[in-house]
């Protein structure tokens, strides 16, 4: 990391670095993800905006922080992660949740233990799995919904399944991971025209973010040993697990690595340096830690995605990280 | 062998005694102030919940369920655990003073630890032989362990930070406590 690079250039850059992924990921999905980013956005700047004024902040430091980027970073990452016809309530209370209980309660940026964003997504998965799970078909299948449907979607109180079935559709981590048929081959389930049809849109959009990151690391705006080790050992445990493409495979390494929010959170997500351990051989330690857990949701847990909460198990365990690598002198205290 | 991993991944991760089960709170936050207390009570809790474990198991099956005495199991199993873990401090003071050092004050403070009745009373629900019990305990207290420790370290990084007012202390302890058994709540369904 360059010591030129102000933490609101990265902020800038990084957001930057989203614009690929986040066309694909609207252009295949519909205008509920343009309209997710925009409330989630709002609604973490405004519950920033309303922390900073209960801790009894200054206007000048108000302003300074709002500039800074990353309550709206926050924001635009919970509105990547979120389906599209979620409710704007719902895509409301994660960036609160996000800003207050992952950020501002443990005294604002630089100081926060959880990612915010992760805190945020965490909060929606565990209580509305419904909700979430709702994902509409990619439009080179299905047209996409109209604007105004989208957004009488989303103004339900309620999940959108009632009146919206048969709009949406499992995603390709949902579709593997509650197949019908146990006898079929993981060969064939991702041979099958449906399901690479349904897969390929999550592709070209890990893709992009794939380039968006690697722009990043040219940039020097994120550390390479944290995405690098996430990569490598999720998709070396895919590997090992693939068993030649068999029935009792579970699933293979490009599918694992392509499928999800893999790319999102392994250069834009994993990277943020305030939640991460500070020594080289702690970041690759924490992206190995991310990968294994997720691994392991997706393979045996509940959760269709387990990178959330990979995310902020490792982030509890930052500091423990730290702990155990930092240089201790000749009397075994931290220096 | 796969099977004893099974037990002792599932008791530390998927059904971990503090953010699944919510037992033992108190030492959670009671010992988690400094990293040298929370080893401390670690060890004292490791040593105490398997032993506790191994013995109720014992009462449980040749005294109580022979007898037809299910009902009586708390109140046997809270004074068996109190007498066990008296008993040891006085041998371990008695005849291994630098172990006694180590675990101090923390072995009859377990005692009155509801993990360690909790996950006796659970284990004789779960367990089907002696040794599945021993390792259930012996997983429980790995899984209460990893956190005290992750929660110290959490806790004196914390000194240092910028928290409101109103916020520290406890409170930030509990909201931090919160949010981690939300991470632990992506292990359910997993064995």
């Amino acid at each position: 990391m360059t010591s030129a690079m102000t933490s609101t250039n990265m902020m800038r850059w990084t957001l930057l670095a989203l614009v690929p992924g986040l066309v694909l990921l609207a252009w295949y999905f519909g205008t509920g993800i343009l309209l997710n980013i925009v409330t989630a956005s709002v609604a973490a700047l405004v519950a920033e905006a309303l922390m900073l004024r209960l801790r009894g902040k200054s206007i000048t430091v108000l302003r300074d922080t709002l500039m800074d980027g990353s309550a709206l970073l926050t924001g635009v990452l919970l509105g990547l992660a979120l389906p599209p016809l979620l409710p704007f309530w719902m895509v409301m209370l994660a960036a609160v949740f996000a800003l207050v209980f992952g950020k501002h309660l443990y005294g604002g940026l630089g100081h926060n233990l959880f990612n915010p964003a992760m805190v945020g997504f965490a909060v929606l998965i565990l209580s509305f799995p419904l909700a979430m799970s709702q994902w509409p078909p990619p439009s080179q299948i299905t047209p996409p919904l109209s604007t105004v449907e989208v957004i009488k979607a989303k103004w339900h109180t309620r999940d959108a399944r009632a009146d919206y079935d048969g709009v949406t559709r499992a995603t390709p981590l949902d579709a593997w991971k509650f197949r019908q048929d146990a006898s079929t081959t993981s060969d064939e389930f991702f041979t099958d025209p449906v399901q690479a049809a349904n897969w390929q849109p999550w592709l070209h959009i890990n893709l992009a973010f794939l380039v968006g990151g690697l722009c990043l690391l040219y940039l020097g705006v994120i550390p390479w040993q944290t995405p690098l080790s996430m990569l490598l050992v999720l998709g070396g445990l895919a590997l090992l697990f693939q068993d030649g493409g068999s029935a009792s495979s579970l699933g293979a390494p490009a599918f694992h690595l392509m499928s999800g929010a893999t790319m999102l959170a392994a250069f834009f997500i994993i990277t943020d340096p305030v939640t991460c351990p500070t020594l080289p051989t702690g970041l690759l330690l924490f992206g190995a830690g991310v990968a294994g857990i997720t691994f392991i949701i997706r393979s045996i847990g509940a959760y269709p995605e387990g990178i959330a909460f990979g995310v902020l198990l490792m982030n509890a365990c930052s500091p423990l990280i730290d702990y155990l690598l930092a240089p201790k002198n000749n009397m075994g205290e931290q220096p | 062998m796969s099977h004893a991993a099974i037990i002792l991944l599932a008791s530390i991760f998927v059904n971990n005694v503090v953010m699944v089960q919510f037992l033992g709170l108190c030492p959670f936050m009671g010992a988690s102030q400094r990293l040298d207390s929370a080893l401390g009570m670690s060890a004292a809790t490791g040593f105490v919940l398997t032993l506790s474990c191994a013995v109720s198991y014992l009462i449980d099956h040749y005294l109580l369920l022979p007898f037809g005495l299910e009902y009586l199991r708390i109140i046997a199993f809270v004074l068996v655990i109190a007498t066990l873990v008296q008993l040891s401090e006085i041998i371990m003071r008695a005849t291994q003073p630098l172990l006694h050092q180590v675990l101090g004050i923390y072995v009859p403070l377990i005692t009155t630890n509801c993990a360690v009745l909790g996950v006796a009373l659970l284990n004789s629900r779960t367990a089907n032989n002696f040794v599945d019990s021993i390792l259930y305990g012996f997983g429980a207290a790995l899984g209460f362990s990893l956190l005290l420790v992750v929660f110290a370290t959490i806790r004196e990084r914390q000194a240092a930070a910028d928290l409101p007012l109103p916020f520290r202390g406890a409170a930030i302890n509990m909201i931090t406590a919160g949010i981690l058994s939300l991470a632990f709540m992506g292990f359910t369904g997993m064995a």
